[in-house]
């Protein structure tokens, strides 16, 4: 087996270097000629050779077929300016900061893409380390299960189909998505595209997928709109439209920490209490948070906000009732 | 590593170590195993094989000549492999993906250094692999001054005091820690450091620093703190004092399995879902319990679901108090 890898990697090389070396586009009976390690059985090196093709094109080598005028017959090259990496240097300062990013994929999906990258750019000359520290560690995670496939269809653009649990549904429904992109946010990856059933762009969160992501169409058959910013796709529908409104709450005295760090206006207001003024957007996502609080917090104005955090105090009354909590505590 | 290696792995190796001697004019074999992460037999074993390419037609060559005698190696004849390949879309994505992220933290003594790289390497890797990359995007809270005083008091050794809010208490807590190093994990920055109050290694949030002094006292990391390994899974590891915690989601609570590491997730059907979650302080998961109102109730510890109660009740008394 070992001696069978080596045959075939020596092979590979030699037909690089040799498809390098030629300006004519070399046959397949000329390669077959000139490369050693090919078996001289006509369809056995067809297989082999075909084989040989692929994982040249896997490997990133850019193989051009053609033909030359007066034989007509199709033919091999690897363009040199296609195959070589442009001349670039890096000043020390910018080999560190490559070293640190090169490490920020370690135990991701990128890990291998990130440390071939880095091995061309030393065989470039460049000088670069990933046990440069620099003081700072980066970590970016891709555990989520339909990570790689999302990747790879983003990267090789075709279309995908996976079964989608949204928040607020009771079931997961089949969806059918254009990737365009994917994003990370706070460690949560996203899957932003175009839903080819709802005819519009949709975010998917990844840990909202469940089972295999399958592949929907033909490598290519996606094309990102011009101008498509994935990142703005992604959050800027999650951040809140509507405009800054004013609450005005009350604080016991030394607690509410949290909410302190924001709050203005913070005055005593009787004994144990302050009155603070805090900014919120819309009453329904705030007053969640209002709610975390407990007695440590009352809500004085806006009414709407006030019954939005009575409201939800009173739902916790109910689910958290005598009766119900018991039994299935497990 | 124990990454599986391919014979296309291999060539991959063996097409980036002639243009790795030859950019370097001579390399020792310790140097060059060393930076290909091989062994030396392996570089031997790879450099005979390079040695060994040979081109039959018209007339048989060898294309490569090169020696490794006296441990150094040097290529007298590299041909048309001088030049390593080009990068592939995705080993160009992945760092140009990570470059923006590191931009994204802000700090002002990296930013010239990564605009640079960043734009020689989109140069480098051409327009089609340089637009997969903008295809992935790694969003980090910035944390830019204070991230910039952290690594700042890092590098001169220096100890910090600090207020820092602690969310799962409501507190403001004030501490002084060494500094060890800057996290920046799922999104966040974090200082790494021994805590002096705490005596032991914790991570510090930079959006939950209240206040930040750097001190006029030279820090002291005792020897026994142990860095976290940032490789290995989760970032905060449950402790044998943590509480598990029971809770029932109806569909709209279900974000609670995507925010908060639970220890287990289990469907009941119809979008609900039970999942268990460990944490060192009840308080928090109070919290937890009044903010997700009709979206989910704890089950379990029965006693945590009567405090629950109780916190709402309280909380409500005052409403009423109020309008009576």
């Amino acid at each position: 087996m070992v001696a069978l890898s080596r045959r075939k990697t020596e092979r590979l090389l030699n037909l690089v270097v040799c498809l390098l070396a030629t300006r004519r586009y070399l046959t397949a009976e000329q390669i077959r000629r000139a490369v050693p390690g090919y078996p001289d059985s006509g369809e056995a090196f067809k297989r082999m050779f075909e084989r040989d093709k692929e994982e040249l094109r896997e490997l990133g080598v850019p193989l051009e077929v053609g033909s030359e005028e007066e034989t007509g017959e199709i033919g091999y090259r690897i363009p040199p300016q296609d195959y070589e990496l442009p001349e670039i240097h890096l000043t020390p300062d910018e080999t560190a900061v490559l070293g640190l990013a090169a490490r920020v994929w370690r135990r991701a999906a990128l890990a291998e893409a990130a440390s071939g990258a880095l091995l061309k750019l030393r065989a470039a000359g460049i000088e670069t380390s990933e046990t440069d520290s620099l003081g700072i560690e980066p970590r970016v995670d891709t555990e989520e299960p339909a990570f790689p496939a999302l990747w790879e269809a983003v990267k090789n653009r075709y279309p995908v189909a996976f079964d989608y649990q949204g928040v607020g549904r009771t079931a997961a429904t089949r969806r059918h998505v254009r990737p365009w992109g994917v994003v990370s946010r706070r460690g949560r990856w996203y899957l932003v595209g175009y839903d080819t059933d709802r005819q519009d762009t949709r975010v998917f969160r990844l840990s909202r997928i469940v089972g295999e992501v399958a592949a929907d169409g033909p490598p290519g058959s996606v094309t990102v709109p011009e101008g498509v910013d994935i990142r703005r796709l992604a959050f800027e529908r999650m951040e809140t439209p509507a405009e800054a409104r004013s609450a005005t709450v009350r604080l016991r005295a030394g607690a509410a920490q949290g909410l302190r760090r924001w709050a203005t206006d913070v005055r005593p207001d009787g004994p144990g209490w302050d009155t603070a003024r805090l900014s919120f957007h819309e009453a329904e996502r705030f007053a969640p948070y209002l709610a975390r609080f407990g007695a440590d917090v009352v809500v004085l104005d806006p009414p709407d906000l006030r019954d939005a955090v009575i409201q939800r105090l009173k739902s916790v009354l109910a689910g958290h009732d005598r009766g119900e909590a018991r039994g299935d505590a497990g | 590593m124990s990454r599986h290696t391919t014979s296309s792995d291999r060539l991959a190796r063996l097409l980036a170590l002639v243009p790795y001697v030859v950019s370097r004019d001579s390399v020792a074999l310790d140097e060059a195993a060393a930076a290909f992460g091989i062994t030396e037999k392996q570089l031997i074993d790879d450099l005979n094989l390079l040695w060994c390419v040979e081109l039959r037609a018209p007339d048989p060559y060898c294309p490569i000549d090169l020696s490794y005698e006296g441990g150094e190696i040097t290529v007298s004849e590299a041909e048309s492999i001088a030049r390593p390949l080009r990068l592939k879309a995705d080993e160009a994505g992945a760092l140009l993906v990570a470059l923006r992220m590191l931009a994204e933290i802000g700090d002002p003594r990296d930013r010239d250094a990564l605009s640079r790289v960043i734009a020689k390497l989109e140069n480098a890797a051409g327009e089609g692999a340089a637009a997969v990359s903008s295809q992935m995007s790694v969003q980090v809270d910035s944390a830019g001054e204070m991230s910039a005083r952290v690594r700042d008091a890092i590098a001169r050794g220096r100890r910090l005091h600090l207020t820092y809010y602690v969310p799962g208490r409501d507190e403001n807590t004030e501490r002084d820690v060494d500094p060890m190093r800057l996290l920046v994990v799922d999104g966040q920055a974090y200082l790494e450091g021994w805590c002096r109050r705490a005596e032991g290694v914790r991570l510090f949030r930079l959006d939950r620093i209240v206040e930040l002094t750097v001190l006029d006292v030279p820090a002291e990391v005792p020897a026994e703190a142990r860095p976290r390994d940032v490789r290995a899974g989760r970032l905060f590891h449950p402790s044998p004092d943590d509480i598990e915690v029971a809770f029932e989601l109806t569909p709209a609570g279900r974000w609670v399995a995507d925010h908060y590491p639970c220890e287990s997730v289990e469907e009941l059907g119809e979008g609900r879902l039970r999942v268990v979650l460990r944490t060192p302080d009840p308080r928090w998961v109070r919290g937890l319990a009044l903010r997700l109102g009709d979206q989910g109730r704890i089950v379990g510890p029965p006693e945590l679901a009567e405090a629950v109660r109780a916190d709402a009740a309280r909380a409500l008394a005052q409403y009423e108090a109020a309008s009576a």
